[in-house]
């Protein structure tokens, strides 16, 4: 799988997004990194030039709860509602239902396990496949847990 | 799904989106026929960490100001343990981001047999007929794969770093036959006129002194309005032009060879020793 992981807004901590990139290529997968402080538009953008498959987001810095809302907007705008997008960072248990409805099918907080992240691209790869929806345009409801 | 057509249509008519997706179904063996002439391609090869994607991001300013549209293909190795690949060039281009007229794309080189030989020149073509008037590929200047990639570009900028080690590996993977120009980057670091030096008296020693060298710093600008008229205007020369044709000519042999549908047969009977080598060459058609 193509996998974009980016950083959007202000915050320059990226060694979980660092790690996150290594984990998911030794799984196997085409990992692309952005680098830090992405507006929601270049990351949008980024995906559309890569033909990504899935977009992780990692947010430390709290605003989450506006960005990642907003980016998952502009995704279905530009006509990438099949791109799958999961997230991780610091990200209150409180706002996971919020942003499960903006369309984010997994959130991984601190403590993870490198494998989950695998597991997880594995079953959305299966999903797909069976063309049940996964994308971030698609039917909102299934999320992992 | 868009068939291949559709999609190829989409993309020469200038949608991004179609594009992408066409360079992914190429890695993947479609074959488009699009009619393009001379694509105007650059290979910038040099040893990790020597700076070419900065550089890149600072000569991409210079041609967008020319009104020029950059479209760069990034090839990064893959992984041969898990076949993943961190595809990372993209962060070193900085004040390049994705516009209208920027257009950047990362490759993984995979485990494919005969390398990204096999697709790279249609990519060239699909992007050039599709508007991109200059078309960079970057890859890492070590081992023979990324030499052949490399020599699918009509022109050939090796970048060093200031350590003279590098130099030596880049002579090693033969590039330095290969290249039209040579420059030594991060010339704010100590030694990198030594460098400079020493690559100019190592090039002195050979009877071709076409190739144009240059000193620059990436990150300050010094130079690079000099490397980047070298590039301009870089002479066509016919004797690298002959060991390009002949890079090209092997990685599609190769290519060939390694889809070649018997041969695992072949190489079971070769390890049983009931056929010879020469026989074996003689039925690969």
């Amino acid at each position: 799988m193509r996998v974009v992981i980016a950083k959007p807004g202000l915050d320059g901590h990226d060694r979980g997004a660092k790690v996150i990139t290594r984990v998911l290529r030794d799984g196997g997968h085409e990992v692309i990194y952005t680098g830090i402080r992405k507006t929601p538009e270049q990351i949008v953008s980024i995906l559309i030039d890569e033909d990504a498959d899935a977009l992780g987001l990692s947010s430390l810095s709290g605003a989450h709860e506006v960005l990642i809302p907003k980016i998952c907007e502009k995704m279905r705008t530009a006509g990438l509602s099949d791109v799958i997008v999961f997230a991780g960072g610091i990200i209150p248990e409180k706002d996971h239902v919020s942003l499960y409805d903006s369309g984010v099918r997994a959130i991984f907080g601190p403590g993870t396990h490198s494998e989950t992240i695998i597991d997880f691209l594995i079953e959305i790869s299966q999903r797909k496949k069976r063309g049940e929806p996964t994308g971030v345009g698609e039917e909102i409801g299934w999320h992992w847990d | 799904m868009n068939s291949e057509s559709e999609l190829l249509n989409l993309a020469l008519n200038g949608d991004r989106r179609s594009l992408a997706k066409i360079l992914t179904r190429i890695e993947s063996g479609f074959e488009p026929t699009v009619s393009v002439q001379n694509p105007w391609t650059l290979g910038v090869t040099g040893p990790p960490g020597a700076g070419k994607s900065t550089l890149i991001g600072a000569l991409i300013s210079k041609w967008l100001k020319r009104g020029e549209k950059i479209a760069v293909l990034a090839v990064d190795p893959s992984s041969p343990k898990s076949g993943g690949a961190l595809l990372a060039d993209r962060i070193r281009m900085q004040g390049t981001e994705s516009s209208d007229s920027i257009y950047i794309r990362s490759i993984a080189s995979r485990n494919h047999p005969g390398g990204l030989s096999l697709f790279i020149g249609h990519m060239i073509n699909v992007l050039s007929a599709s508007g991109w008037s200059r078309i960079i590929i970057e890859t890492v200047g070590s081992g023979q794969s990324q030499t052949r990639i490399v020599a699918f570009a009509d022109r050939i900028l090796l970048v060093e770093g200031p350590d003279r080690g590098d130099i030596i590996q880049a002579e090693k993977a033969g590039i330095l036959e290969l290249a039209d120009i040579v420059t030594v980057n991060k010339s704010d670091l100590p030694n990198s006129k030594l460098a400079y030096n020493s690559l100019n008296s190592s090039l002195s020693l050979n009877q071709n002194n076409s190739i144009s060298t240059h000193l620059v710093s990436a990150l300050n600008g010094d130079g690079i309005d000099d490397l980047f008229s070298s590039i301009e205007k870089c002479p066509k020369s016919t004797q690298r032009e002959i060991i390009r044709q002949k890079e090209r000519l092997l990685s599609l042999w190769d290519s060939r060879l390694l889809n070649y549908h018997g041969l695992n047969q072949l190489l079971e009977q070769l390890s049983t020793g009931s056929i010879t080598l020469d026989e074996a060459v003689d039925m690969i058609q």
